[in-house]
């Protein structure tokens, strides 16, 4: 193998290995390094570059999403620490939370009940504030305090808000189209 | 994919000598074919000088085949063997035809795509596409004065696996060597952004005949970033056309119609629907084969009330498109029309409300799209511009698995950016079980039944196991065409089996070829002559291909290194001589597997370099 697919998504971008992270110059040194790799690069080259290519655009396709997505980019780097976040087998959360968890499924149920779209939007509205909340405590626990674990709790709470969303997205999508 | 190249071995084109490559919007209603010519892209002309070709075909009782003008004004003197729209039918059974009913065709429901039946024999949508590509592929040889080297055919950004897979096989029946499908919105954007040099977010809103397309692009020195697109390939003009027919139905009170009265008054329709776009009314006047007189005229306002509904029904997918690029309207810098269909002012009106600013009309709706995709096929035949830009598309649809309950899976979410590859792991249900059957679909919805089935395999030579112990992945590629395969194996105690899909709908790989023979003459036919043809010409880019990459970066090669790779060009050189074409191509698979390492590390020096440069620059800022 050679070193660029033994690189993790970071050094792949040439970036720091930290949760905090510049979204332009992560855009920038993704188009950098697809303008080099990209398959349309090398349509008219051997088939050895061409396999080699695919396999490179492939890889940065994956470390831009990884990256880019602030849930993603703490699990990734949890991971580089040795770290499950154990996502689908921890479920226990703080109390606080639950709480939280409960009162955005029943608003999420009332408003798609009541054909409600604009319910929904302002219910994204708010979970996004609760995401960017948490998006700084990841970034004391990752990149100051080294806190791991409790890193590993604020990702499995970002990760079910991002479901949450999901949900409240198609449930929009449906409504629209009905 | 290199089966026609027919140039002579020792007669291709050295890696500065420009490369004939066009793109081909093949379109529902009409088709075009451009290319750049001193570095402007130009959309190629028949002798009359018509830049478009109705995408219409007729089958004639002496056994040939008309395409274009001559066949659409045939239409409703021979409507079952003149195929208007065929492109509706790419990769389409016939329960996914909606107004089957309407459509004056003999359908034949042929397993994974349907088929008509003419007076030619049952032709698949693949094989009618193929006539209209042929027309236009000689169209562009003769402008261009030589063979071509490769084509980009666009496709709607919405359209499937299948209808990708049934477009690439009528180019490779048409003997076209297909360098990239390419998006229709993307391709707009790229004729639209090159020209104005535009940076930011944009959105295409594509209405063709029979397919609508909205996708969000950012845009950046020259990287072309699809972030969403979403659509409906079953919504377009025709639509509209399908309105005022039963509009006239139903106001000049006629008994049912037969075919050749509907072909004539779907005509009508059409024209009217055209003429209202700079006219307050028209008049719709006809006498029908039955005898019955038609009459009647049809407002502007009248034409907005009927087809309300359909306008409407372009903005769910606009949304939805916002949604998934996580943009709001505001975002969003311009909006690019395209397709004949946006020149109804009811549709600028809806897009301008909607967007809160007025829609980009200035290129040609017709044209854009093929001058897109002339300006990427240049840059892929290797013909370096100026302008070196770089499109990064994405998947429309999601991919996934069938699992317990009918239920998907899902592997590929949809709007990843390609090339993507993505794993999956699955164990076995029972104790002893040795197969598993996998079953690959598409689409976003949640039970099977209501995605579209791409492939069914199965896996097996699973060594015995208690249920739950083997372990199976599954790993989904999709390459830059949005075409997918699929790999499953087990990995458990060294036993491991492996199969690769490639998913094929209607016309299997042997069809192909049989139908490929058939439309030879008897020179070309000799099966063994082509092999041989196609395994130089192979050979041959190849070689050029590795000369090239020495030259420019031989330096990051060891002597040892450098000497072994001579030596395997020199094994293939001398086989060429030979007629052996598997010798020939046995030495190609060696050459490219001892310039792995090369390739690897001319690729990680490159993007090394391209950061460092990166590097510098903000070092100066
Ligand atoms: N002046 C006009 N006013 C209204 N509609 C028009 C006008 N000119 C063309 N059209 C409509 O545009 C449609 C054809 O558009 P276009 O040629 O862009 O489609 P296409 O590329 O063949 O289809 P698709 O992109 O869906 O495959 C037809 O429905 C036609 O009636
Ligand atoms: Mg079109």
């Amino acid at each position: 193998m050679t070193r660029s697919t033994t690189k993790n998504h970071f050094e792949l971008f040439d970036l720091p290995v930290q949760f905090c992270i510049d979204p332009d110059r992560l855009n920038q040194q993704f188009r950098k390094v697809q303008s080099e790799v990209h398959p349309d690069r090398f349509a008219a080259a051997s088939g050895a570059e061409r396999l080699k290519s695919m396999q490179l655009a492939t890889l940065a396709n994956e470390a831009y999403q990884t990256l880019k997505n602030p849930t993603s980019r703490a699990r990734y780097l949890l991971q580089l620490q040795g770290i499950d976040t154990q996502e689908d087998s921890n479920t226990a959360m703080p109390g606080d939370f639950l709480m939280l968890q409960m009162e955005w499924r029943e608003a999420m149920e009332e408003a798609t009940d009541a054909h409600d779209i604009d319910a929904l939007e302002r219910l994204l509205t708010e979970m996004r504030k609760s995401s960017s909340q948490f998006q700084q405590d990841l970034q004391q626990q990752l990149d100051e305090n080294r806190a791991y674990e409790q890193a590993s709790g604020t990702v499995r709470k970002l990760s079910f808000i991002d479901k949450v969303q999901a949900d409240i997205e198609q449930a929009i999508s449906k409504l629209e189209d009905a | 994919m290199a089966l026609l190249q027919i140039a002579e071995p020792g007669m291709s084109a050295a890696p500065h000598q420009h490369k004939l490559a066009v793109g081909i919007d093949l379109g529902t209603t009409n088709s075009l074919v451009a290319t750049v010519r001193s570095g402007m892209s130009t959309v190629l002309h028949d002798e009359e000088g018509h830049a478009l070709l109705p995408s219409v075909v007729r089958y004639l009782p002496d056994g040939s085949v008309e395409v274009g003008y001559s066949a659409q004004s045939q239409q409703s003197q021979d409507p079952h063997n003149t195929i208007v729209s065929v492109k509706r039918f790419m990769g389409r059974g016939l329960k996914d035809v909606a107004d089957i009913a309407q459509l004056p065709y003999k359908f034949v429901d042929t397993p994974g795509m349907l088929q008509i039946q003419t007076r030619a024999g049952k032709k698949s949508p693949v094989e009618v596409s193929a006539e209209i590509l042929k027309v236009l592929k000689q169209r562009a040889e003769k402008a261009l004065g030589g063979e071509l080297t490769g084509a980009v055919i666009t496709v709607p950004a919405y359209f499937d696996d299948a209808q990708r897979q049934a477009t690439k096989d009528a180019a490779r029946l048409a003997g076209l060597t297909v360098l990239r499908l390419l998006n229709e919105p993307t391709a707009a954007a790229v004729a639209y952004g090159l020209d104005n040099a535009s940076e930011g977010v944009y959105v295409i809103y594509d209405m063709g005949g029979g397919t609508f397309d909205v996708s969000i692009l950012r845009l950046s020195k020259g990287v072309f970033e699809v972030l969403a697109t979403n659509g409906d390939s079953a919504l377009g003009g025709d639509d509209f056309d399908r309105r005022i027919f039963c509009w006239i139905l139903e106001q000049a009170k006629l008994p049912p119609i037969n075919p050749e009265d509907t072909r004539l008054l779907l005509t009508k329709s059409r024209e009217a629907k055209e003429w209202l776009t700079d006219h307050a009314e028209a008049r719709i006047t006809s006498i029908l084969k039955s005898g019955d007189l038609v009459d009647l005229t049809l407002t502007s306002a009248k034409l907005k009330e009927l087809t309300q509904h359909l306008i409407a029904k372009t903005l769910n997918p606009t949304r939805k498109a916002l949604r998934d690029a996580s943009l709001a309207v505001e975002d969003v810098k311009g909006i690019v029309m395209v397709g004949g269909a946006t020149r109804m002012p009811q549709v600028r009106h809806a897009v301008a409300e909607f967007f809160g600013q007025d829609p980009l009309t200035n290129l040609d709706p017709d044209k854009v799209v093929a001058l897109g995709a002339a300006i990427q096929a240049n840059v892929l035949a290797g013909n370096r511009s100026e302008n070196d830009l770089l499109l990064l598309d994405i998947i429309p649809l999601s991919l996934g698995l069938e699992t317990m309950g009918g239920l998907t899976e899902r592997v590929i979410p949809r709007n990843s950016t390609l090339p993507i590859a993505r794993a999956q792991d699955f164990t076995t249900f029972k104790d002893g079980q040795t197969a598993m059957s996998i079953h690959v679909v598409q689409g976003e919805r949640e039970l099977v039944s209501d995605c579209r089935s791409l492939a069914r395999f199965e896996l097996r030579g699973i060594p015995p196991m208690a249920a739950g112990a083997a372990r199976i992945r599954v790993t989904f590629q999709v390459d830059a065409d949005g075409l997918l395969s699929v790999t499953a194996r087990e990995q458990t105690s060294g036993v491991e089996s492996h199969i690769t899909v490639k998913p094929s709908y209607g016309l299997s790989e042997d069809e192909i070829a049989d139908m490929l023979q058939s439309s030879f003459n008897a020179a070309e036919s000799d099966k063994h002559a082509r092999a041989l043809q196609e395994a130089r010409v192979d050979a041959e880019r190849l070689l050029e291909a590795i000369t090239y990459a020495l030259k420019q970066d031989g330096e990051l090669l060891s002597e040892t290194e450098r000497k072994q790779i001579k030596a395997n060009m020199e094994q293939l050189r001398n086989l060429m001589e030979t007629g052996n074409s598997h010798a020939i191509h046995d030495a190609v698979e060696a050459l490219n597997h001892a310039t792995e390492e090369f390739a690897a590390k001319r690729m990680d020096a490159s993007v090394r370099k391209a950061l460092a440069g990166q590097k510098l620059n903000s070092l100066e800022l």
